[in-house]
């Protein structure tokens, strides 16, 4: 997609879960900058290919292909060592810990000999401080997935993978959400699968779309979204009156978790066809 | 059990030197004629056994038709029936249940109740044993199902308990308690009492176990048993295909219960009465043992594992016992003297380094047979073995 | 009253033990999905480490601070065996749950039918220092102080559980385990650590329950593991899998109602109830009092 050296090089990862094909071939990279987004209909293996990256594929799954960070192959590492090198993981439905305190979890999230990034944390996500003793199980959805960020955040990452992030959220969640990322990806380069289109259109720099198990589309993000009819014909959706979600311009800084009362939509359990094991 | 016949198959093709190219078809018929044929030749052997007076030294005392090793043998066909009926429910269905004596003792327990105590006739006493046990399975089954996993081999432990428990405490003064109860044998037929008799219920443990490996087979081969192989593949697939997933396992978990009922019925003749040791959790953990052993989900594993694992388990009593163990170091013999311990340390090995079971042997041994072959022909250089061609 | 004072502290007693028992495999089962058929054996290695120290450590012995010491070395044995179980034969089969059932079952029989051909199936009188054998009177109930002694180590034990998940970094991981494993190493955590610290801490546990329980049944016999192991389970599944809390309050009704049934219904109708109590709640709450979670 772009002359500079890619962060990440994905090359024909094919996974097969219980005997279907979730993947045949995926070949794509992430830009060492910016938000790259991850594209395509529901069930078409964007999750499968995240935790397929991170080594969590369920067992039984079958796995092939190449994944490079840099210079270095990713596949057959034990999750854990991957993300103690710098992959972030922003899983789809926040999965932060309910049993846990917000500051419980976000002390599991300290690495061994880093220096966790608190002020970072508490300064994007002011309301995590003060809500931690509230057991995260509590929260509402927005809160959740701040909380689900702001975990990844304690650390320095070389590359975040976030699933996601706006799913279920109340439009105005949805706002500070895409917000709190494209602030992020000033510093860390994103890999996102985001379905929503006004979020893909304020944060993403290049695009990756997938249909069939397969990589249908790739280029900047831009020209994706400014040709109405070939997004229609990737992703079923249309363009130019899409926004069911209007993105207001936020004032800077306003990053702020709202009230508690929110009114965001509960957290739902994974819709998407796709195999998630625990 | 086949695998003897298949041996017998490999190995005689080169004693048949085949001219060239004509060879290969042919005898592939013949081999898939000798498969097909293959279940009831061996049923066959095992029906004609007992008029066999050979002694095998080492491996039965005695002659194969004696009293002595007809009534090994009956156990452990018994328990190869016993295995493959419980395989229907662990390796094709892949439901663990962790309760299956409980419907083995109550075949046991029940024939022997209704006969010693209750005087019924022993048609009518297996009659309804049989009955009573399916719909025990079937009531059981129906509770225990609403769980699944790891909580369903708890509550069917838990349910075998209750057995284990009714039977050691004696209520009513039916089960013996601890001593167990002894068959009461005046009232039964002539033909299955006495120890010359044994060959009598020798075939009827045969027939018991020709019915189970018969209705296992037509069960997994129908579409009842794709939907099970469904099940223990991946539920959710099932729940989609809109078929109902508890129906079905409620049915192979009677079934399975049903056939485990008969066997126990058989096993009360076999060795004249009830002991509370066939209600122990230890006897479903030993089911578990022989399926694994012997390769879950294929046909003849389970009853190869079950057959092999009654037999070591009486055998390998007198191997402890023996004087080549004795003269062993203390640190060897005694360990060596517990059958459990043995079987249990196979049965560890072969988890780790024989997932498939001893049904898997064959196909483990596939690759190698090129090379077996290239290694048997030095003398015919014209043949190229068929890899690379 | 004193019959029901009597009754009440004796079940607490039997409820102490299952405790003991059923904590570790909570543990285990709730983080590493391990159904450890092997936990009944843990216990019959505390006792027998136990008995044997008693006899042939130097400085331990049947009573005193020789009786203390013979049981932390049968405490020491289990949590070594324990961790030796999963480092050897767990941790290869990683995330195959049937496979590392299968393994602790083959494990269960191997390891009963290995002290019987040590030690002999017969049961063996068990070292115990006098006090132990006496009777305390609690409002007008003489109650053995064996059982007193159980009750009191389970509440320890308790307590240390509670404050070590609460209170530590490894508890921390532990109960965000249970909850959900694979995010845990998605935060960059080596999971399987914590995998071996929980069985040696059940293995500890159940070791503990092995001693104590020689001390109360006054003898130690290979089986013995075996058959409190599936109360035990059944305690497990009541208080749901992975809760040390639930697990407690579990064992306290099992214990309860076990003693009360036998000692007014006929002998052997208590454990009846305790499997009729199981299939209620599970029918009511297939996820146990407790549900995932490991402190509440």
């Amino acid at each position: 997609m772009s002359e500079v050296v890619p962060i990440l090089a994905v090359a024909e990862l094919s996974v097969r879960i219980a005997g279907l094909h979730i993947l045949q071939g995926v070949s794509f990279t992430v830009a060492p900058s910016g938000v790259t987004v991850l594209l395509g209909r529901n069930g078409v293996g964007k999750t499968t290919t995240l935790r397929a990256i991170l080594g969590l594929t369920p067992r039984g799954g079958e796995v092939r292909g190449t994944v490079r960070m840099g210079d270095r192959s990713l596949a057959g590492e034990p999750t854990h060592r991957l993300v103690r090198d710098g992959l972030g993981y922003v899983p789809e439905d926040r999965c932060v810990f309910a049993g846990l305190t917000v500051t419980e979890n976000l002390r599991l999230a300290e690495r061994r000999g880093g220096s966790p990034a608190y002020d970072r944390v508490f300064e994007l996500f002011p309301e995590l401080k003060r809500r931690g003793r509230q057991r995260a199980g509590s929260l509402s959805g927005g809160q959740q997935q701040m909380l689900a960020i702001g975990r990844v955040l304690l650390n320095d990452n070389r590359l975040l993978l976030v699933d996601e992030p706006t799913k279920g959220l109340a439009p105005k969640v949805v706002t500070e959400v895409a917000e709190v990322l494209e602030r992020v990806a000033v510093a860390v380069p994103v890999l996102l699968v985001e379905q929503n289109l006004a979020v893909v259109r304020r944060l993403a720099s290049d695009a990756v779309v997938l249909a069939a198990g397969r990589v249908a589309w790739s280029g900047a993000a831009d020209e994706l979204l400014r040709e109405a009819e070939l997004t229609r014909s990737l992703l079923g959706v249309g363009v130019a009156g899409e926004s069911h979600v209007p993105l207001s311009t936020p004032a800077p800084g306003s990053a702020a978790l709202s009230s508690p009362t929110d009114g965001s939509v509960p957290v739902s359990s994974s819709s998407d066809a796709e195999v998630a094991g625990r | 059990m086949t695998t003897g016949v298949k041996t017998a198959a490999a190995a005689n093709p080169p004693a048949v030197p085949p001219t060239a190219s004509s060879a290969p078809a042919p005898r592939r018929n013949w081999r898939s004629a000798l498969r097909a044929w293959s279940p009831l030749l061996v049923l066959l052997v095992f029906a004609v056994l007992p008029y066999s007076t050979v002694s095998v030294p080492g491996v039965f005392d005695g002659p194969l038709n004696g009293p002595g090793t007809l009534q090994l043998l009956a156990i452990c066909l018994v328990f190869g029936g016993l295995a493959a009926g419980y395989d229907l429910l662990f390796g094709r269905t892949g439901m663990l249940s962790f309760g299956h004596a409980l419907y083995f003792a109550a075949g046991v327990y029940g024939t022997d109740i209704l006969v010693t105590k209750a005087g019924l006739p022993l048609w009518q006493a297996a009659l309804l044993t049989l009955v009573g046990g399916t719909i025990l399975a079937g009531l059981l089954g129906a509770i225990a199902l609403r769980t699944a996993g790891i909580a369903f081999a708890m509550v069917t432990l838990a349910f075998a308990q209750v057995g284990a428990i009714l039977v050691a405490r004696d209520f009513g003064g039916l089960t013996g308690g601890e001593e167990g109860l002894s068959l009461d044998v005046s009232g039964l037929p002539a033909m299955l009492v006495g120890v010359g008799n044994t060959v009598n219920l020798y075939w009827l443990a045969l027939a018991y176990l020709a019915l189970v490996v018969f209705v296992v087979h037509r069960v997994a081969g129908s579409p009842t048993g794709r939907v099970l192989a469904g099940l223990r593949d991946d539920e959710r697939r099932i729940g989609v295909l809109g078929l109902d997933p508890y129906r079905f396992k409620l049915l192979a978990f009677t079934l399975a219960g049903g056939l485990a009922t008969a066997g126990g019925s058989i096993y009360c003749l076999l060795v004249g009465g009830a002991s509370p040791h066939v209600t122990s959790s230890e006897l479903t953990l030993s089911l578990l043992v022989m399926v694994v052993l012997g390769g879950p989900g294929t046909r003849w594993g389970p009853v190869l594992g079950g057959m092999l694992y009654m037999y070591l388990d009486h055998r390998l009593t007198a191997f402890g016992t023996s004087s080549a163990v004795d003269s062993l170091p203390g640190v060897l013999s005694g360990p060596l003297s517990q059958p459990l311990f043995v079987l249990g340390t196979v049965f560890i090995l072969a988890v780790y380094f024989f997932p498939g079971g001893l049904a898997s042997l064959s196909t483990r041994l596939t690759p190698l047979r090129p090379l077996l072959r290239s290694l048997l022909r030095p003398t015919h250089p014209t043949r190229r073995p068929p890899a690379g061609g | 009253m004193s019959t029901i004072v009597l009754l009440t502290l004796t079940g607490l007693g039997l409820a102490a033990l299952y405790f003991l028992v059923a904590s570790g495999l909570s543990l285990v089962f709730g983080l590493a999905d391990v159904l450890n058929f092997a936990h009944g054996l843990f216990l019959s290695v505390g006792a027998y480490a136990t008995w044997w120290a008693a006899g042939n450590l130097p400085g331990a012995g049947p009573s005193g601070f020789g009786f203390v010491l013979a049981v932390a070395f049968g405490v020491a044995a289990g949590a070594v065996v324990g961790m030796a179980v999963e480092l050897v034969m767990i941790r290869p089969l990683y995330s195959r749950t049937i496979e590392q059932v299968l393994v602790t079952v083959g494990l269960s029989l191997a390891g009963v039918a290995l002290l019987q051909a040590t030690w002999g199936a017969d049961p063996r009188p068990f070292p115990r220092p006098d006090w132990t054998q006496r009777v305390t009177s609690v409002l007008g109930a003489k109650v053995p102080n064996s059982g007193i002694l159980l009750i009191l180590a389970a509440a320890l034990v308790l307590a240390a559980l509670l404050g070590f998940l609460r209170y530590t970094r490894y508890g921390l991981v532990i109960r965000a385990g249970v909850e959900n494993r694979e995010m845990v190493t998605a935060l960059g955590i080596d999971v399987r650590k914590a995998f071996t610290l929980v069985f040696a801490i059940g293995g500890a546990a159940a070791a503990l329950a092995g001693a104590l329980g020689g001390v109360y049944f006054g003898s130690v016999s290979p089986s013995q593991g075996g058959s409190l192991l599936i109360f035990a389970f059944i305690v497990v599944v009541i208080g749901g899998m992975g809760s040390v809390v639930g697990s407690a309050y579990a064992a306290v009704a099992v214990g309860l109602l076990q003693q009360f049934v036998n000692y007014y219904g006929t002998s052997g109708a208590g454990d009846i109830c305790v499997v009729a109590l199981l299939a209620i709640v599970l029918l009511l709450r297939p996820q146990g009092i407790a549900g995932r979670a490991a402190t509440t």
